[in-house]
């Protein structure tokens, strides 16, 4: 450049390059409103573990509300010692942590039904993963008193939906934090500002944003999220209920649907992988469509309930091929196929799809979704 | 005047006693918070259990629902709770093992409190938290009507609602079976 570039402060809060703006998030599905509805990271673009606050992730059950910090307040009740009303100045004096999560809605991914132009981002999309800061909830618990005939919580979000779900008392109690802050910054309107809880490897809706009440109690208080939505049917006609974590499960990023390889010779395989149930701690690569396996390198951090980068070098000799990611996680579980899936649970489950993705290169470098 | 090591180890003392009474204060409580009230507490907890715990005083009859469900829900959930745009209400029983399930208020739902939750909490859609007790009682009434899980006569109350008998009650299993895959 021989003259000067834009000037400081241009714009005080940065944005991403003007180059960059085909990096956005897209509906998941055209829906019946559009504050009931879902939207789609996309992972295909991005780098490294971290998801930008702009492109994480949504699902919304009644739009986004503009909620003022300085009018917001936490009560906590039902069976403590101590009912308490908390502003977001006393949660913010609390002991905080930070830590790196993913966040999966248990709607990612698709039983059957997408099709071959479909993207990582449209297979995958409902992943992010932030570096969340709060306040365990168990330290907020320890303020109200917990009393032992307590065995659930209600976590009930400020929104036109006013979420709620039922979290068991032990999960409460050991990781799951209050967040006020993702990335550095305070929490996005759309991820729950000014407070929200973060449920490490549970499915996403019980992250309920907008917290503003916890109350204690002796059971599931079985709501609507929890009973209609949110539950596996399975073949002989009963449905699965609390099916909380999120299983191991990958994808190749690059290449992956809806790119184009234009020349033989060396790429780069990468992709994400995670487990609701601890580290990944393996991923292996097929480029034969699973006839044969080679485990990539996984690049650290390896953090617990957090996404995982994997690469492998891998050189196209400009055959077709079909590229395949298979994670592992420290408790032994082994990403299944779609068949394995199908075969136990069926195709009418809805949730918790987890199985193998499947990407096609065809001979002149075409990237598609295997169907 | 203090040697540097004389500030040091004053610091660290200081320090220590920090931690100490941050450390004993946690243990205990950190006085954070203020007390909710009764009054306060009976404004927001709006919640209702599978059993009733948390039902209002009210009632309502399949007939006043339906005139309920006319004006605030048919828009989105159909004329007789058909669905489209809005989720299907009616109907789907004996289908939830087929290969094209229609989960429904009737085929589906396990709890008929819980209908009054969700209404309570989020419905209208456009409007949530405005109907009265009443008037979800009777809409209640008049969707269980709907799927022929209570008669025309109906009155439905803190009381009664809970003891409807939904179809689909035993329908869901738990703890949760996963890893479930050899």
């Amino acid at each position: 450049m021989k003259e000067q570039g834009a000037p400081i402060l241009s714009p005080p809060y940065g944005v991403p390059s003007p180059f960059e703006k085909y990096v956005v998030r897209k509906a998941r599905a055209a829906t019946a409103t559009q504050t009931a509805a879902s939207t789609l990271t996309p992972l295909r673009d991005l780098h490294g573990i971290i998801t930008p606050n702009g492109l994480h992730y949504e699902r919304h059950h009644g739009g986004v509300p503009a909620i003022d910090p300085d009018q917001h307040r936490l009560m906590v009740h039902g069976l403590v010692e101590r009912p308490l009303i908390f502003t977001m100045n006393d949660i913010a004096r609390f002991p905080s942590e930070s830590r790196i999560y993913f966040l999966e809605c248990s709607g990612n991914g698709a039983w059957s039904g997408l099709k071959e132009n479909a993207t990582a981002q449209d297979t995958h999309g409902l992943v992010s993963c932030c570096e969340w800061t709060g306040v365990r909830l168990s330290t907020v618990l320890a303020e109200v008193g917990v009393k032992p005939q307590a065995r659930w919580i209600l976590a009930e979000g400020a929104d036109a939906a006013a979420m709620s779900r039922s979290l068991p008392i032990a999960k409460a109690l050991d990781d799951t934090l209050v967040v006020y802050a993702q990335n550095g910054e305070r929490l996005r309107p759309e991820q729950g500002y000014p407070l929200r809880l973060l449920v490490p490897g549970y499915e996403g809706n019980i992250s309920v944003k907008w917290l503003r009440r916890v109350k204690l109690g002796e059971e599931p208080f079985q709501t609507r999220e929890e009973t209609s939505k949110y539950t596996d049917l399975v073949p002989d006609g009963s449905a699965r209920q609390f099916t909380f974590v999120m299983e191991a499960k990958s994808v190749i990023t690059s290449p992956s649907g809806g790119q184009q390889l234009r020349d033989k010779g060396y790429y780069e395989i990468s992709g994400l992988a995670w487990s609701g149930r601890g580290r990944v701690t393996r991923v292996d690569i097929s480029t034969d469509g699973g006839e044969s396996w080679s485990p990539s390198h996984l690049q650290e951090p390896i953090l617990p309930k957090c996404l995982t980068r994997f690469r492998l070098p891998w050189n196209w000799d400009g055959a077709p091929a079909q590229l395949q990611s298979r994670a592992l996680d420290e408790s032994g579980y082994v990403q299944p196929t779609h068949k394995q899936l199908a075969d136990v649970r069926g195709l009418q489950s809805y949730y918790h799809y987890n199985g193998i993705q499947a990407w096609q290169i065809a001979q002149d470098g075409a990237v598609t979704n295997v169907v | 005047m203090w040697s540097d090591r004389q500030v040091l180890i004053a610091g660290m003392a200081a320090a220590f006693l920090i931690n100490a009474t941050a450390n004993a204060a946690h243990a205990q409580s950190l006085g954070s918070g203020h007390t909710a009230t009764p009054a306060e507490i009976a404004g927001w907890d709006i919640d209702v259990r599978a059993d009733g715990q948390g039902l209002p005083p009210g009632h309502g009859s399949v007939r006043e629902g339906e005139k309920v469900y006319v004006e605030n829900c048919a828009a989105c959930h159909g004329d007789k709770g058909e669905g489209k745009p809005a989720d299907r209400l009616v109907g789907g029983f004996g289908t939830l093992a087929s290969a094209h399930p229609v989960r429904t208020v009737g085929s589906y739902w396990p709890y008929a409190a819980t209908l009054f939750d969700f209404i309570r909490r989020a419905m209208p859609f456009t409007a949530p938290q405005s109907l009265s007790a009443d008037q979800i009682y009777a809409v209640s009434a008049y969707v269980l009507y709907l799927n022929k899980i209570v008669p025309e006569d109906t009155v439905l109350d803190a009381t009664s609602l809970p003891k409807v008998a939904m179809p689909n009650r035993n329908g869901f299993t738990s703890p949760d079976p996963r890893p479930d895959v050899p």
